[in-house]
């Protein structure tokens, strides 16, 4: 057969092709499936949420704050300004300032309510978040945070309307009293918020700070099942809901 | 050809060979040794068979990508346990599953990293166990 120059360069074409196509399709084939699964003892819902009932709270009382900032290595600061925050108490006319009018009873305005992150159904920090840190389960709504990823801009802090981020302007270790093994501590530069205890719910555990409550004030469950203990309180009590006219859906319900 | 300046320029470049290749010399011609990893722990002392997780070829050359699954795993898909190639279920947690038997970082990860020259930034979050209670 005759060889002309332009067969050979068809043929040196086509099999530079394959040689180059060759580490594409290895690279293809490793790819493997994580093997991962959920622990069998782990608690699952559609949609979590949390009621709040204030008139059980009694005054002075913060075992639901502590012990959530003990199991979650929440720095303290000792100062206003610096200061880290999952679960507070907020004066009653800060935490509802649509329900405050003239004639409000003072001692009402100044009555501390329990406030967390409400982990809405449209959350404007996980809007603003540029390297998708912050993020809202689809499976069961929780909005969490990936610390890994937070850059520490502080959108979210801004994106918030319920004051519920909090920045570490420095390093949050030397100022936890007593650091926990099983959760991560933060760094300086990152922003943390309430996670509504996923890693405790991924082992079968409930919320740190509705364990800690004697009075069972705080209660927690799936609000897409008839039957949880949240949607009973729901059904039985008038429940209101921090800044709902923002059009973020907040998941946190307080019993008035 | 002509070199002007010739007695600088060549006094130059030997301070300069010299000086470039001065590790060599330090060193007196041997090579540096690797760095001496030990797992020697309670833990993996008291084991049956002496093996990681995955195989050691399969840790060794890649614990880095197995671990930033782990870390995508359980932060943003929710799930807690791994699956083993043998069937075997752990938890996915580096300060309880990985330092549970290598409990002597400074010994085992840090010697390596040290000598990679690499900085993971595992360890300004997440504890060190063994750390806490010396």
């Amino acid at each position: 057969m005759k060889s002309t120059r332009r067969t050979f360069l068809k043929i040196a074409g086509l099999s530079l092709l394959g040689v180059g196509t060759k580490p594409v399709f290895d690279a293809l084939a490793e790819v493997e499936v994580a093997k991962a699964l959920k622990a069998p003892e782990a608690l699952g819902a559609k949609r979590w949420a949390m009621a709040v009932n204030p008139k059980k709270c009694s005054s002075g009382c913060k075992d639901c704050i502590e012990a959530c900032h003990r199991v979650h290595n929440v720095p303290d600061f000792g100062n206003p300004k610096d200061e880290i925050k999952w679960i507070w108490n907020e004066p009653f006319k800060d935490a509802f300032p649509g329900q405050e009018h003239a004639y409000i009873e003072e001692s009402f305005k100044e009555k501390p309510v329990i406030v967390l992150c409400n982990h809405c159904d449209n959350p404007p920090c996980v809007r603003v978040c540029p390297t998708k840190a912050t993020f809202r389960r689809k499976e069961d709504g929780i909005v969490m945070m990936d610390y890994h990823r937070c850059i520490g801009c502080r959108f979210c802090v801004a994106g918030c309307p319920y004051g519920a981020r909090s920045m570490n302007y420095r390093d949050p270790r030397p100022f936890i009293k007593a650091i926990q093994p099983d959760f991560p501590t933060r760094t300086k530069g990152v922003v943390e918020k309430c996670n509504f205890c996923e890693e405790r719910l991924a082992r079968g555990l409930l919320p740190a700070c509705v364990l800690a409550c004697k009075e069972k004030a705080l209660i927690f469950g799936d609000l897409e099942n008839p039957k949880s203990p949240v949607r009973e309180l729901l059904r039985k009590n008038f429940t209101i809901r921090r800044k709902p006219e923002l059009g973020t859906n907040p998941q946190v319900y307080y019993i008035v | 050809m002509r070199i002007y300046d010739a007695g600088k320029i060549v006094t130059g470049l030997a301070i300069f060979i010299v000086l470039m290749t001065s590790p060599f010399w330090l060193s007196g011609g041997k090579s540096s040794f690797p760095p001496e990893i030990k797992i020697d722990t309670p833990v993996i002392e008291g084991l049956a068979e002496k093996r990681c997780i995955e195989a050691t070829a399969y840790m060794k050359a890649k614990h880095m990508e197995l671990i930033d699954r782990w870390r995508q795993v359980v932060v943003r898909e929710g799930e807690s346990l791994y699956v083993a190639s043998d069937g075997k279920q752990y938890r996915m947690s580096l300060s309880h599953t990985c330092l549970n038997c290598h409990s002597n970082k400074d010994q085992f990860c840090d010697r390596c990293h040290n000598y990679a020259g690499v900085k993971p930034a595992c360890w300004s979050c997440h504890v060190v166990p063994q750390e806490l209670k010396g």
